[in-house]
């Protein structure tokens, strides 16, 4: 990464979508160990279920992730036990539509779109949906301090999804 | 319609008493007759009644393949509409669930109070009162009956009141229903998730106990230590039971059957800081236990016969799409007017286990999945259900009951199933 790690400068919207690009090559490419240094030690992971929720942490969703979650989500996409993912999807990621909500020296609120293939047992199948990060600066550059992936159907019937969104 | 007869030469050729045929979870013309013969001639759970708790409250639900609406109307009564206008047949609800004051369809403005009446048709003078008597021209309305929160509709006026269609399932409902810890039990919203299989195969599973340590090790690899004893399902002495009419109770953790006991127990490390953040709110300290001990959850899955399970802490639906495709609803619940400390609780266990992104429930839908893929082959073998049946003692009502692995609950269902199709 080459992401100046400090600077008196609002968080560009190029340093913004490079992270994002990154964090979805970490995922497609199951470089998990790497992926979980990405995040602040009370950064949450969410995947709601209802349409334009504020209060995540009194309702119910698909995910909501703190740090020990997220390294247990890891362990069980890579320890073989879990039979939905064994083999593991193999998923393409497409980030695009970036735009940056607000920005400052110290963070950034970053929407994108993300369509998510995912390839399995001879299935393929896509999950689309808008994400909000919020990144913040770092000693060794962007970290995420916030992700919310609000999938379009989340109030629909979904598939199993065995790997991290 | 199909009969039983029709579809094989014998109704033993396809199902006995330990066993089934492979058609069951492939032949489209069994599951035709389903829809009609069973679903259409029983009581069939539609919503909680924490769903639509004030007047005007609605919800879509569905009973088999028919599209229905539950609605309580402006005097607190519930009702269970079709969801179908009577003048050429368009849904009047397409919103999954909100408050109205009454039902107009989309189409050309016919408007039904929420008890089913038909009360405005536009431009009425193009008929008169021999073309349209507003009398005969209601919703379709469905019998509906309630037991501890559980609502139930059916097409039949004539079979036994629900009550006794539950029968001894009753005394576990009212086991269950326990979880609100004090206060009344109260949905918190479900993850719906779907797998390409029949409906029969999800029914199974909520009272197969024999899965569990295989199928879900990862879970139990992911919960600590303590979670993982109480979770040892095979050898924690639990049991199977039939408890009539297709319903069953499979019993895995024995201890927490009844939430009202052992409230004297030591705390789980694992609730030790909820425990600690409910007793800073001012509960008492046998408040606090009970509410610990209920967010737990029950030590058993009661399967109701054919789309209900009250499974562990949350309700288990589901619905038959077609002979090869289920939704499956797991609703969260938590207490009504509980603390919120107690209901996070609740719903980040069950973000945990149950879902599209849990550590539970995709698992389970790729078993299922590959036990659909595996009937595609082999039309004339048979499902294996004789699990635990030598062994099994029978109780004085002609009832069974086994070991917490045995397939007794199962040989329940397909009992009622068979008195059902066979008709
Ligand atoms: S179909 Fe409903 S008013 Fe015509
Ligand atoms: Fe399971």
């Amino acid at each position: 990464m080459t992401i100046p790690a400090t600077t008196s400068l609002p968080v560009t919207l190029a340093e913004a979508m490079e992270f994002a690009w990154y964090e979805a090559d970490l995922l497609d490419h199951a470089i998990y160990d790497e992926w979980l240094a990405q995040w602040t030690a009370d950064a949450l992971y969410i995947v709601p279920i209802e349409p334009g929720t504020t209060d995540f942490e009194n309702s119910l969703n698909y995910a909501y992730d703190d740090h020990g979650m997220r390294k247990k989500r890891v362990e069980r996409l890579l320890n073989g036990q879990s039979i939905s993912a064994s083999p593991v999807a193999l998923t393409v990621r497409s980030l695009s539509r970036f735009r940056l909500l607000q920005t400052d020296e110290a963070s950034c609120e970053l929407r994108c779109a993300q369509i998510i293939t995912e390839y399995r047992r001879g299935r393929e199948r896509t999950y689309t949906g808008d994400v909000t990060y919020r990144l913040v600066r770092g000693s060794t550059g962007l970290q995420i301090a916030r992700k919310v992936v609000w999938l379009i159907n989340s109030t629909e019937a979904l598939g199993g999804i065995g790997y991290i969104l | 319609m199909t009969s039983l007869a029709e579809l094989s030469t014998t109704p033993d050729d396809l199902i006995r008493k330990d066993r089934v045929r492979t058609p069951l979870y492939t032949d489209p013309a069994i599951f035709d007759a389903e829809m009609t013969k069973i679903f259409r001639n029983t009581w069939v759970w539609v919503a909680h009644v924490s769903e639509i708790p004030n007047n005007g409250d609605f919800k879509m639900a569905q009973v088999g393949l028919e599209p229905v609406i539950v609605v309580r109307d402006r005097k607190g009564k519930v009702h269970v509409h079709l969801n179908r206008c009577r003048h050429r047949g368009a849904t009047l609800c397409e919103v999954r669930k909100g408050k109205t004051s009454s039902l107009v369809c989309p189409y050309h403005g016919w408007g039904y109070s929420l008890d089913g009446k038909l009360r405005g048709v536009p431009y009425e003078n193009g008929y008169d009162e021999k073309t349209l008597d507003r009398n005969e021209l209601s919703l379709k309305s469905l019998r509906v009956e309630e037991y501890n929160g559980l609502i139930f509709a059916t097409f039949r006026d004539d079979i036994e009141p629900l009550a006794d269609f539950l029968g001894p399932a009753k005394k576990w409902i009212d086991l269950f229903m326990k979880q609100g810890g004090g206060y009344p039990v109260k949905t918190l919203g479900e993850h719906k998730f779907r797998f390409p299989g029949n409906w029969k195969i999800q029914l199974e599973n909520t009272t197969d106990a024999y899965h569990f340590p295989l199928v879900h090790k990862s879970f139990l690899t992911a919960v600590d230590k303590e979670t993982e004893q109480q979770l040892d399902m095979l050898n924690n002495g639990g049991f199977v039971e039939d408890l009539g009419n297709g319903h069953s109770v499979m019993v895995m953790i024995p201890e927490l059957i009844d939430l009202d006991d052992n409230l004297e127990a030591p705390i789980p490390e694992k609730f030790a800081d909820l425990a600690k953040e409910l007793a800073a709110e001012g509960y008492s300290d046998l408040e606090v236990r009970r509410m610990v001990r209920a967010v737990g959850g029950s030590g058993f899955n009661i399967n109701l016969f054919p789309n209900v399970a009250c499974s562990m802490a949350f309700f288990r639906v589901l619905q038959p799409v077609s002979v090869n495709e289920t939704e499956i609803r797991h609703i969260a619940i938590g207490m009504d007017g509980g603390p919120a400390a107690a209901n996070r609780a609740r719903i980040r266990l069950h973000e945990f286990f149950q879902g599209p992104m849990g550590f539970g429930s995709p698992d389970d839908a790729e078993v299922w999945d590959r036990v659909q893929h595996g009937a595609q082959g082999g039309d004339e073998m048979w499902i294996m259900l004789n699990r635990g049946f030598p062994k099994e003692e029978s109780l004085p009502d002609g009832r069974h009951r086994s070991d917490v692995s045995a397939e007794t609950g199962m040989r329940a269902a397909y009992d009622q199933w068979k008195r059902m199709m066979t008709v």
